[in-house]
């Protein structure tokens, strides 16, 4: 059997450390996503009347996102507003406003989508019985709506997860940076620390996107 | 005389340059049941919508007790309060259960206690035959217990009139009589009820005044021994003789 370098988990706090990191990734994706959803459904909600100026200003937002390179709006967030604003914001910080202008215009595009599918009758119906518009919302339309969101934020939310990988890049260390670290550390005495340390990775990414999803789909079973 | 519940004077309802209704005035009286036919697409659910305000009018006026109900209202919530409506696909809500559909109006917009809407709820499902049915979801009924559902959430709200647009027309056949015979009872107790109908003996057997709707207008109004055994106008025959079946040639041999 080859050489995994995987023993080189076991020295000293490497493992703890390699957590640590994971929890910094997704600390900054959770936060993120929870803004995402929250700022996303008051968005959607709101451009999901036609021809109204929120639907116009999520079409520009979401434009600009899709567009724009993750890593760009980062650098432009972290480096680009020291400059411009002398504003001195921690990576982690400038991760997470990133995460959520990015998270915000994409759910509230998928917000806005699932609003609108929602039979007009159903409204119509639950506006007959004499409800407020508010109280229309919040009793007929959101919880179907959230129903059919959820598969799709899920998506969106593991996405941001595995994105975090790029926030490396304006020095939050977070898993990767934690990683490689780690390797460059135990380069004599363990030279292929890199693929037991990478493979590791791989598994932690994975398992906290499939508990995720695990729960969506408990979530959805429930709701059915 | 019975006071007037319902006024509707010279409403005209257009859809863009298409006119669906034209200077069409109706009074309907408490405790009176009156009956709308008319051939397809001919405005009849249209007007109930418009009653309810879920269609903007654009001429003309509609009055509940003397109140006008408008779209651009203050009080519409409150006005729809008082009119009960039943749908053709009975637009149940999926993701609650057969009570909380009943109970949501009743608790959230008439601010009653849950307790005692829901004693009231309980009574009148068991009233249609479905008490038994009060935790199940809509997926889980037939197609006339999801009617008669609907019919228990339009009358916990204890409205001044009741609108029925086309209700059994979703179901299957065997369907249809159960959810009639409530409707059938609702008459009997008194109940103000305005029915867009395909079913003519339920039309004939419910109604105190049957009105042919034809045209946008109202082309024919009367009693219904009257409307169905010696119409007054040509359309009525016409459009009564559209639900006989003959076979000539079977009834000349």
């Amino acid at each position: 059997m080859p050489d995994l370098g995987l023993e080189v988990l076991w020295k000293g706090k490497n493992f703890v450390r390699l957590l640590g990191g994971l929890w910094v990734a997704l600390r900054i994706s959770l936060i993120a996503a929870g803004i995402s959803v929250a700022a996303g459904i008051i968005l959607g909600i709101l451009a999901s009347r036609k021809h109204s100026v929120s639907s116009v200003i999520l079409r520009i937002w979401l434009g600009i996102i899709h567009i724009m390179p993750q890593m760009v709006l980062l650098f432009l967030m972290y480096f680009g507003t020291t400059r411009a604003f002398g504003w001195n914001l921690s990576g982690e910080t400038a991760a997470v406003i990133v995460f959520s202008l990015w998270g915000t215009a994409e759910m509230g595009d998928l917000v806005r989508g699932a609003v609108s599918s929602i039979p007009a009758i159903q409204r119509e119906s639950a506006e007959a019985l004499g409800l407020q518009p508010v109280q229309v919302y919040r009793w007929i339309i959101l919880p179907q709506a959230v129903r059919r969101l959820i598969p799709l934020s899920i998506n969106l939310i593991t996405r941001m997860i595995k994105t975090t990988s790029l926030v490396t890049l304006i020095g939050v260390v977070e898993i990767l940076k934690v990683a490689q670290q780690i390797i460059e550390a135990n380069r004599k005495a363990s030279p292929n620390a890199a693929f037991g340390v990478y493979l590791t990775i791989f598994v932690m990414y994975y398992l906290a996107c499939r508990l995720l999803s695990l729960a969506a789909k408990r979530l959805e079973k429930h709701w059915r | 005389m019975a006071e007037t519940v319902l006024s509707i004077s010279h409403l005209t309802k257009r859809f863009d340059d298409q006119t669906i209704l034209e200077d069409l005035s109706l009074d309907v009286r408490e405790g009176e049941v009156v009956v709308i036919v008319g051939s397809s697409g001919c405005g009849k659910s249209t007007l109930l919508r418009c009653i309810n305000a879920l269609e903007s009018i654009q001429g003309g006026e509609i009055r509940l007790r003397g109140e006008p109900i408008r779209q651009d209202s203050k009080n519409l919530p409150e006005m729809r309060r008082k009119v009960g409506m039943v749908f053709q696909n009975y637009e149940l809500f999926p993701h609650l259960t057969v009570l909380d559909n009943i109970l949501l109006a009743p608790v959230k917009a008439q601010k009653r206690s849950r307790e005692e809407a829901r004693e009231e709820a309980l009574a009148l499902l068991d009233r249609v035959g479905l008490k038994e049915k009060a935790g199940s979801y809509p997926r889980q009924l037939s197609g006339g217990q999801k009617q008669r559902v609907a019919i228990v959430r339009a009358l916990i709200m204890h409205p001044e009139i009741l609108l029925f647009d086309e209700v059994t027309a979703a179901l299957d056949p065997e369907m249809v009589r159960e959810v009639l015979d409530v409707i059938v009872s609702l008459a009997d107790q008194g109940k103000t009820m305005l029915i867009v109908t395909h079913e003519m003996s339920f039309a004939r057997a419910v109604a105190d005044r049957i009105i042919l709707l034809e045209d946008r207008r109202i082309l024919e109004e009367s009693t219904p021994e009257q409307f169905f055994t010696s119409p007054k106008t040509e359309q009525a025959k016409k459009f009564l003789q559209s639900f006989e079946f003959n076979r000539k040639n079977k009834a000349e041999a």
